[in-house]
This record gives C-alpha cells, structure tokens and sequence, in this order.
C-alpha cells in the first residue's frame, strides 16, 4: 500500500512541474475569472442568478472542455513518458504493477480533479468576499459529478494509454473516443431516432450509456426538474429514476464505467510489455 | 544466480533474440556488448521482467516477470539514457529509497562519492541536471542500496575522470559478492570494468570469453607525457583527464584510475605522432596521488 501513496504522490509531483497542469489550471481558473469579469454572477437566467448562475455557466463549459482535456493530457503523458523512457527505469525499481499502474491513477485523478475543485472555491470565496448567497447545494452537487466525469475520463485515457504504443496513436484514439460520445449527445441522438424509427427504448439507453450525456442531463435537473429540454426522453428517464435516482445515477455509472475501463487497461498492461 | 534459457523475444515479425542461454555466476562482471540491434537491450528488458518473453529467465530460481518486487529489490539498473523525470532529486532519491527499503542518505553519500551533491540540488528537476550529473545521481540510486546484481547501459559514459575512478571503487566494493552485467556496444569502454564478455549480433550469443583480470579496480596511474610540440587538441584532451602542465610546457602530468589505462592510451594514441614520452608507473597504496 506504501508503494501506491508513493507512486500517487510521485506522479502528482510530476504533473504539478508539466507544462500541461499548467495550461489546465489556467483554462479552468480563467473561466471562472472570465465570469466574474464579465458581471454573470449579475446576471439572470431561468431564474438563477448570483454565484448560482456562475456554477451552472462554469459546469456547462467544464462539460465541454473536462473530457477533452482529461483524455489528452493522460494519453499524451502516459504513452509519452513509456516513449521517453520513464517507464523503462521507473518499473526497474522493486515496485508491484498494481501499486505503479493504480497509484498513477489516483495521482492523476488527484491532479486533474484539483484546478477544476479549486476554481469552483475559488468562486466560492469570491462569492463570499463580495456578499453573495453561497448555493452550497449546488456546489457540494457539481463537485460529485465533476468527480465522477474526471473519475470516467481518466479512466478511459489510461485505457487508451495502455492499449496504444505510441502517444500519436493514443492521442488519435481519445479525440476519436470523445467525438463518438460527443456525437450521441441527446440532439443528434434523437435526429437518429427520428430517421432510422429506433424503439425510444435505445435511444434512452445509449442516452444513458454515454457518460457525457449522463452528466448533461444531471446538471440539466437542478434548473430544469422537469427537464423540459430534453423533450420526450425525460419521460422516460424520470419515470425509470425519479429526479434522486437520477441524480445517483449520474455520480456513481461515470466512476463505475471509469473504473471498469481502467481495470480492463491495467489487465492489459500487467500482460505485455512493460516500456 | 542468473540463468538465461533458450530466451526468445519477438516484435510483431522481427526476431529480436533467437534463443539466448547464459549463466552469469556471482562475482562475475559481465560486459555485454554488440552493435546497435544486437539485443542488448531487450536482454537486459527481459532481466528487469519489462518484456515478456519466450524461454526462461531466473534469478536464484526466481523469475522476474512474476516475482517482480522480490526480484527487482536485489538489482540496480542504470539506464544507458536517463528518463527525462520532471521530479527534484531529493523526491527521486526518497522515492527510489522508500520502494526499495532503503535509506535515502546512503544514496545521498554515493552521489558524495562521484562528486554529486545531492543535498545541494535536492530542489532541481531531475530532468535539468548536467548529463554527467544525471549519471551519477542514477548510479548513485542502483549502488546506494543493498543490491547484489548490477545491471548498468554504459555506466561511465558521461562521467568525469574523478567519477569514473569513484565509480571503479565502488564497483570493487561489490565485486565478490554482486553479479553485474554492464552494456556497451564498445569494448574498451568497460573493458577494465569486467572479468567476461559477451558479445551479441543479431539475437545470438556468438561470443562468451573469459578476460584476464590482473588490473586493480581501486589502482592508479602516475602518468607523464611529453610532446614534440604544443598542440591545443592534445593539450585540451589531457586537461579533460585532469592533467596538469609542469615547468616544461611540453610536458604534462596526472594521475589516471587503473582500469581506465586502455581509454587513456585510445586517446593518447590519436596524437602518437607528437608523442615524444610516455611514463606510466602504478602508485603505491601509501603514495598520497589521487585521480584529478
């Protein structure tokens, strides 16, 4: 277990000094300062405003962006550092694959989940600082699926990181694996739905497949209970789920679908080759 | 202690090694050398349980693939090219030293020895280090713990006179009880280094020889050259094995680490034609010379 914390704490103390956190933090950090900068705390919609606005702008974006950039950064750093060589002499030190492949995970988790969490305290204290009402509700809320879209990410990416030996094909394979998940977001899916006559049935459960759209819809249910946006589909989803179904739904299949495919990559890395 | 048995590797379709058997005894220093391709590496790969591969592979009856920790726990390995880590030295040396049960002054005191101050760049990323120093801290790494086989890629490639004659001290500290396989795709650059050679070409042993092993790992060479004429390649040569010039400014002195004699006289030999005098005599145990 030792071996694990070491490994963890290593690899965050590598990520923290790489070029990549850097430009991470910073694109997480400036849409919050955007935000501000812009006056949206003071702004209204569907009858948020404040520092509650702000949170479902930033959720909204990070949707957008998180996958993305968690997928690139962890295929881009874990094929490029078996192509540089860290690999070959990291894994000549007396060290189990299971602590090294794990704790490299939960390292990166830690690294990736930590700009996203800070700009949203970082929100929060700026809130606080200039009197607004602090939705801690909702921030307790977005900071579960914002952990739970890291967690299903990351582990993809280390899929894909052991699945690919060099880090141009990795990097291929996670923007292709984000444009599929992206290309069944709910619109097109019911544009599918539409043409090919598919039984509602499995365009709910590719809806409900696809990590992405599952995150959609859960930040969707806080200002839209109803989920009038969505159209027919919420039906069926809040009659299956009920709105707290849903809601644990949405925090726990992500880690679940993170997990198992990071246990599919780990499988695959502990059976070949190692650099 | 380490037995190679009919081992194959492939990639895709090429064949890298074609059925290797070997035995390296402990106390054996193994130099194993070819040309680039020759297998050398995905050997040593195989060694370390990095690849997977056909045959066997044991070390005292263990083989690395499935008993990593217990196997790994005895071997130090120096990379031939230093993995480019971001980590400060201070975070390598207690990661290195907390998985393999070690204490990281000890590695801190091996540096010492090769002329490395760990303790001073113990906040500099690894990866901004001076070649020589990367060298030294990884070998400082392998050697500073309680590792009895040995497994180092061009070990003295990158490191100064002083250091490669710390280095031969250290390794003579080791040399009954470890086993160590050195890499080269040149002879003369472990040749004082080992007591066996191995070559390799194209995934074969096709040479296994013993070296007579008179040299002293911890001997040194008290060495005077004289020159026809001043030449400043020869000159800037000399200073780089730390020799000094004397009142005749054809003649230069220094001290040079014993099993470094055959590199030494490589270099000397490509300005032979202004060679005019060579003296080399061993110093004696009591004689206060050291390497420059």
């Amino acid at each position: 277990m030792m071996h694990l914390w070491l490994t963890a704490a290593t690899d965050v103390i590598e990520s923290l000094r790489a070029r990549w956190f850097m430009v991470y933090s910073l694109v997480f950090g400036g849409i919050v300062v955007i935000l501000f900068a812009f006056g949206l705390s003071e702004s209204r919609i569907m009858g948020f405003t404040g520092l509650s606005r702000l949170l479902v702008t930033y959720i909204q974006l990070s949707m957008a962006i998180l996958p993305i950039f968690v997928l690139i950064t962890t295929v881009r750093s874990v094929a490029g550092d078996r192509e540089a060589g860290i690999f070959e002499y990291m894994l000549s030190l007396p060290v189990s694959l299971s602590a090294w492949y794990w704790g490299r995970f939960l390292g990166r988790f830690f690294v990736v989940f930590l700009p996203v969490f800070l700009a949203m305290v970082g929100a929060v204290a700026w809130g606080m600082v200039e009197g607004l009402e602090i939705p801690w509700n909702l921030f307790v809320y977005y900071s579960g699926l914002l952990m739970a879209l890291a967690w299903c990410f990351l582990g993809i990416g280390m899929l894909i990181s052991t699945l690919a030996r060099s880090s141009d094909v990795a990097q291929g394979a996670a923007f292709l694996v984000w444009l599929v998940l992206l290309l069944f977001l709910d619109l097109i899916l019911l544009g599918v739905l539409i043409q090919e006559r598919l039984p509602p049935e499995t365009a709910v459960a590719i809806a409900l497949a696809n990590p992405l759209q599952v995150f959609r819809t859960a930040t969707m249910m806080l200002f839209d209970p109803q989920l009038v946006l969505l159209g027919p589909t919420a039906y069926v989803i809040l009659d299956r789920f009920s709105l707290e179904g849903y809601i644990a739904w949405a925090v726990l299949y992500p880690i679940v679908f993170g997990t198992v495919a990071a246990g599919i990559g780990y499988l695959v890395f502990r059976r070949s080759d190692l650099p | 202690m380490i037995e190679f048995s009919g081992v194959t590797k492939r990639f895709r379709r090429h064949q890298v090694l074609k059925g290797i058997d070997l035995v390296i005894e402990r106390g054996q220093r193994v130099a194993l050398v070819g040309s680039n391709g020759a297998g050398k590496t995905t050997l040593i790969r195989c060694l370390l349980g990095e690849y997977r591969h056909g045959g066997q592979i044991c070390v005292d009856g263990l083989a690395p693939r499935s008993h990593r920790e217990q196997v790994l726990s005895r071997v130090g390995f120096v990379p031939q090219l230093p993995p480019p880590l971001r980590m400060p030295v201070g975070q390598l040396i207690r990661f290195a030293a907390g998985l393999c049960g070690g204490e990281p002054e000890r590695m801190h005191q091996v540096a010492e020895q090769l002329g490395f101050d760990a303790h001073r760049f113990r906040r500099q990323p690894f990866v901004r280090l001076s070649g020589g120093q990367k060298q030294k801290l990884l070998i400082a790494v392998a050697l500073g713990r309680d590792a009895d086989l040995l497994v180092m890629d061009e070990p003295a490639a990158n490191l100064d006179p002083d250091a490669r004659h710390a280095l031969f001290h250290l390794l003579a500290e080791r040399q009954e009880r470890a086993a160590m396989l050195i890499s080269s795709h040149r002879l003369d650059e472990v040749a004082p280094l080992v007591n066996r050679v191995v070559e390799m070409d194209q995934g074969r042993v096709v040479l296994d020889d013993e070296v007579v092993d008179t040299v002293e790992m911890t001997s040194r060479l008290v060495v005077g050259v004289e020159m026809g004429q001043r030449e400043d390649a020869f000159i800037a040569a000399l200073r780089q094995w730390g020799f000094l010039e004397t009142d005749d400014p054809r003649r230069w002195t220094g001290v040079i680490a014993g099993p470094d004699r055959l590199r030494f006289l490589g270099m000397v030999s490509r300005y032979a034609a202004l060679l005019t005098r060579l003296d080399m005599r061993e110093a004696s145990d009591t004689e206060n010379v050291d390497v420059a």
